[in-house]
Parts: C-alpha cells; structure tokens; sequence
C-alpha cells in the first residue's frame, strides 16, 4: 500500500484506524459514573495527543535515527506558533497557510540553529541546541516584545484586520478551514455516553497520519539508512565518501519542520501563543515522550507522547475529594492514611508519577514501551516474524 | 604507470620528524607494501594520503589531482578506499545495510536527499551488493547485526565494504593484525583472488612478513620517518641495509 511493504502498511493502518476512531476509544466509561475521569475522548486533550504525536515523531527523526540529542527542539515549535499566530492575525484566519508558515519557518530556524549545533557532536551539540532554545525563550519574552507580545503572549484580537476574509462586524476573528471553525463539534449521544466529533481535532489527526506516513517513508529509505549510518561509525561514512554531517542537518530540518507543524496546529486550535512554549522544559518534555515511547521505532514517539498527555491530564485532575470518594468503603483511619499515600501520586503531584514510569522504563525497558508491547507479545506466544526491515524498528536508542 | 606519486613529504610533530622527504610511487595494476619497524612512520604516511594529516612540504598526486588539503569523502569519491587496522564498520546495522551504504555512496556522491525512494526498490543495488557479498562468501551473513560477526568476518565485510566501489586504489593499514592464523591465510587467499579478477591497485602497511611477501610487487622500506630502500621483495630480503634496521631479529 502506497509504497510500504505489507507489515508497515498493518502498522499504517492500525494507526489511520485509532485516530479515526479516538473519539469511541477515549470515552470507554459513560458519563456521569465513577471511571468517567479517565475519559480521554474530550476534543482539547484529543488534539494534544496528535499534536504532541507529531512533535515527537519529527524529534524521532534525529534523535532515533542520528543519536544526535537535541534539547531545544521546543524552540522550533514556537517559533512555528508565531509564524501561524501572524498569518491568521495579517493574512487570513483560514488554517492552511497558517499551518504551512509554521512548517516553513520552522524548517528554516532549525537549519540556522542547525548549521551552527552541527559544529559539535555528543553532549555539546545538546548543550549548543538548549543555549539556542533558551536564548529564543528570553528575546520572545523581553526584546523581541513587537513581535512575539512579550510576556502575555499573541491572541488573535478584534482589531486584527486580516487580508483575506477578516469579520466585518467587529467580533474577535476565529481560526476556520474554509469557513468551518475549528471548535465545530458533532456530539453523538448513545445511553449513557457522549462522543465528542471535533473539526480541529480531525485535521490535526489527518496532519498526523500524513507525517506518519513520512517518518514510515524516511526510516525505509537509503537516506533513512544514512541517518543510521551516521549514529553507528561517522568516520566510516567519510572514508566511504559520504558527509554524515550534511546527512544530519537535514535530519535536524526535516524534524525542525515537525515542530513547525505540530506549533502552527497548536495555534489553529487555540489561536494563542505564548513564550512558555519555547521554555526548556518544553523540550525536556519531548525527549522523554520519545524515549519513554521507544526511539528509533516507528510507533513509540507517538505512544510516549500520548501517554505523557493523558497522565498530564487525567492524572492532575485526581484531587482529595476523588480519593476520599474511591477509599470511602475503608475505615475511617485507614480511608485517610491511603487518601494521604495516594495523594502522593495524583494532582499536582503526577510528575512524581511521571517520574517513577520513566526511571522504570529506562531501567527495564530501554527500547521504551514500544519494548514493553514485544516482551510481552513474545511472552504470549505470538510467533514474531523475523523481518529484514524490522531492524529499524527494534534497535532502542544508546 | 603510476596512479599515486607522492614526492618529497615532510611531516613534523613537535620535535619529532615524522616523515622526511619520503618519495613513494605506486603502479597500477601492483601491490606496494610499506613496511617497517614501528614508529616508521607508515600509519603517518597513511593519514596523509587518505587526507587526515597535511603534510608540511611536499606533493601527493592521484591519478593526475593533487589529494592535499581534500576532506576524506572527497579522496575516497576520486577512488581511494581505505581498510582501517580494527574494522571500520557500521557495527548497528546489518551487513546487508553495511553493503548498501558504499553503493549509495558510489552511485549518488556524498550527499543525496533520498527520502522517498524505498531501499526494497533499490534492484540494481541490491544486486551488486549481493553479488560482492557472495564473492566473499558473506551471501548467508545477509540479516546478521555485523557487531555479532567475528573479528575474521568484520575484516571481510569492510573490505567487501571498500570494493564494492571498484576502487581505484586500495589503501589496507595491517590488515591482519590480530587475526588468528587461519584468517590471515583466509585474507591473503581473499585479497590474491580480488586482484586476480578485478586487476586492483593496493598499496599496504603490514607487520606480519608472510603477508608481504606473498602480496608485495614492490617493497618500499621505512626507518624513522625516511624512505630506507625500495625494491622488489627478492632483493628486499637479501638486502644488508634492510636486514640492519628491520628484519634482524625476524626469520627471513
């Protein structure tokens, strides 16, 4: 299908089918009853999981195939945020050439920071991208002010006067698709439950697939290969005629454009943009999705970035009063003491719980989760296949 | 007629005089040895030629180019592959992958942004690979990870690796250093089949004199950084000059 070969078409399908289907696989629980906190289904969180899915199949693309780390990538994802906030605020508030900006000005700024964190390799070159990022963190907050909106950020505002197709009537502008807003939803009410059908998580899901489907390409072509090359032996890349750092410039653009992207959808869902976003610990962030995920492999970014998601949200949303509720059937004394314990874990707590997942996966699982769903497909009895181009997909990162 | 002539090096580290007016030509179609005792300055010579040392003075020509103040991907793209003393392989990746890379390499230069073609489409290359593979009867080693082979293997592989791109001249720094006796035959056998059928040009730094003699056209003698003699191997053995600095204690 379309160019992969028969078990990259399963895994391609398999993915275009969860994301299709996010809204009934996210709300397992009907509303109102005691498990509706861990639905997941509502269009806010849905477009963060693609969009963080995006970020970290773009940072895969580097940091799996090359090893080369980089800790600014956040810095790539804002930028494409300011790039779409202007194109819908001057240009027009229709989200594709928002987005494409994004992409293109993404791509640019990584091949600036780029050329010049390329000098250096190992630890280095992380140092040199998170100088990078965090220098672009402190212009957008103080004096690059006229551009970026300072410290409050840029919202598309009532007085924005786009070229194309502004409001005449003075109401403050909303980011659309050819007149469709992207906060247009379909609600499907079955019994008890709720399915939420959002237009903007949708084309963040569709901007998904496709990307997707490029990082599937990119891992299976001769230049896919020379990214490997280029984290396994760069000297025997240069004595067989080849410029491994040429080869990773381009990594570093290509996943500079995924940032891009995943910012200039960002924007078209919530048309605002701030400096935080370009903050270190951003892309702190997308290197553990990826790691915790599995990086090198094909579906790992994406399962990494999600998890990440849902456990920012559902778990932050679990406070004392859901605990007290869940341990209500205990003894009084007890009820409070394992209200107390699990209050350790939830909440604002939850990157405590982060934390331990992370430290847990490196420690036994340092192909990610994505190693995780082998071991225990194996374990089950499943024959797995030896492939040839499953090596790609099974060589965790060092 | 000579494809590699290098005249009048000179190389300085410091206070150490690493090459000294060395002269050097390398015939085509000939195997030429540079041998001596260690700190000669043979590996200096090597980096030299592959573009990893510039020299002080002095003039390396290729094939009718200068390779002086070229980057190593350059020199190789005009036809000079390098075999290093400990295998120089991409040890993550399979030896199918391992084959493809040179392929790539020799067919679309060091930079190609070929991110849409599929490397199952790749016929023709993977063809050649295949073909190179079984003539150094790797064809069954295919899937192998190559960090997993044996040293023996890995030194086959990056030589598969060097000739796969019909190199003009093939630079082989102490090939069988650390080898066990029957992969140093094994490696002889393979390197006298390989010129047989393809007419390579080499040129090699080797301690071990087995292999030298059984290998050399022509010998040329290093001691400390100078260029001692140069002949055939016959008159090399017998040659009092060379007995002195460097085969005295060994049984010629």
């Amino acid at each position: 299908m379309l160019g992969l070969d028969k078990k990259d078409s399963t895994l391609m399908l398999v993915v275009i089918g969860l994301v299709i289907f996010a809204p009934f696989l996210l709300n397992p629980f009907p509303e109102g009853s005691a498990m509706a906190q861990f639905n997941a289904g509502y269009p806010d969180l849905m477009q963060r999981f693609v969009i963080f899915g995006i970020l970290a199949i773009g940072f895969n693309i580097l940091f799996g195939l090359t090893g080369y780390l980089s800790f600014g990538h956040a810095a790539f994802l804002g930028v494409g945020s300011y790039a779409a906030i202007w194109s819908l605020k001057l240009f027009t508030l229709n989200v594709i050439p928002a987005i494409l900006f994004a992409i293109i000005v993404g791509g640019f700024f990584a091949w600036v920071i780029g050329k010049i964190s390329l000098k250096r390799s190992g630890i280095y070159f992380s140092i040199l991208t998170l100088a990078f990022a965090q220098m672009s963190f402190a212009m957008a907050y103080s004096v690059l002010t006229p551009l970026t909106g300072g410290e409050t950020g840029l919202q598309i505002k009532n007085t924005d006067n786009p070229l194309i197709g502004g409001p005449t009537d003075g109401s403050i502008g909303r980011a659309n698709l050819f007149g469709a807003e992207m906060g247009n939803s379909f609600e499907l009410n079955l019994g008890n439950w709720v399915f939420t059908f959002n237009l903007g998580y949708y084309i963040a899901a569709l901007a998904m697939i496709a990307a997707f489907y490029l990082s599937i390409r990119i891992f299976r072509s001769p230049f896919g290969i020379m990214l490997r090359a280029v984290k396994s032996n760069q000297n025997r890349m240069n004595y067989t005629g080849l410029t491994p750092k040429v080869y990773t410039l381009y990594a570093f653009v290509i996943s500079g454009m995924y940032a891009g992207l995943a910012g200039g959808l960002m924007v078209a869902m919530d048309t605002q943009v701030g400096p935080e976003r370009m903050f270190w610990t951003a892309s702190g962030e997308i290197v553990i999705m990826t790691i915790l995920g599995g990086a090198g492999t094909l579906i790992g970014p994406v399962l990494g970035a999600g998890s990440i998601k849902y456990m920012e949200n559902i778990l932050s949303k679990i406070n004392k009063d859901v605990l007290h509720q869940w341990f209500a059937f205990l003894p009084d004394g007890l009820e409070d003491a394992m209200v107390v314990f699990a209050d350790i874990f939830v909440g604002k707590q939850w990157h405590f719980t982060l934390g331990i997942v992370f430290m847990l996966v490196v420690i036994f699982l340092p192909g990610g989760l994505v190693e995780g769903a082998q071991r225990l497909s194996a374990r089950f009895g499943r024959k797995k296949k030896t492939d040839t181009t499953d090596t790609a997909a099974s060589t965790p990162a060092e | 007629m000579a494809i590699l002539s290098v005249k009048g090096v000179n190389k300085r580290f410091g206070g150490l005089q690493a090459l000294g007016d060395v002269n050097l030509d390398v015939v085509e179609n000939t195997c030429h040895a540079i041998i001596g005792p260690n700190g000669a300055g043979k590996s200096t010579l090597l980096n030299v030629l592959v573009g990893k040392l510039i020299p002080d003075s002095g003039s390396v020509v290729f094939d009718g180019q200068s390779v002086l103040g070229r980057q190593p991907h350059e020199i190789n793209q005009m036809g000079i592959s390098r075999v290093f003393q400990t295998p120089e392989i991409f040890a993550d990746l399979t030896v199918m992958e391992n084959m493809l890379i040179p392929c790539f390499a020799k067919r679309d230069g060091a930079f190609r942004m070929h991110a849409i073609e599929s490397v199952r489409h790749e016929k023709d290359m993977i063809e050649k690979a295949e073909s190179m593979l079984s003539e150094v009867n790797m064809l069954d080693k295919r899937e192998m990870t190559a960090s997993a082979m044996s040293r023996g293997d890995k030194r086959r592989l990056e030589m598969a690796m060097c000739l796969v791109q019909d190199p003009r001249l093939l630079l082989l720094d102490e090939p069988t250093a650390g080898m066990a006796r029957a992969d140093t035959e094994n490696t002889i056998e393979l390197l006298k089949t390989i010129r047989k059928e393809r007419g390579l040009t080499m040129a090699i730094i080797e301690h071990d004199m087995n292999v030298v003699f059984s290998l050399a056209d022509r010998i040329t003698v290093l001691a400390q950084g100078m260029p001692l003699v140069e002949d055939t191997p016959d008159n090399i053995k017998g040659h009092p000059k060379v007995r002195e600095a460097y085969l005295g204690e060994a049984q010629v």
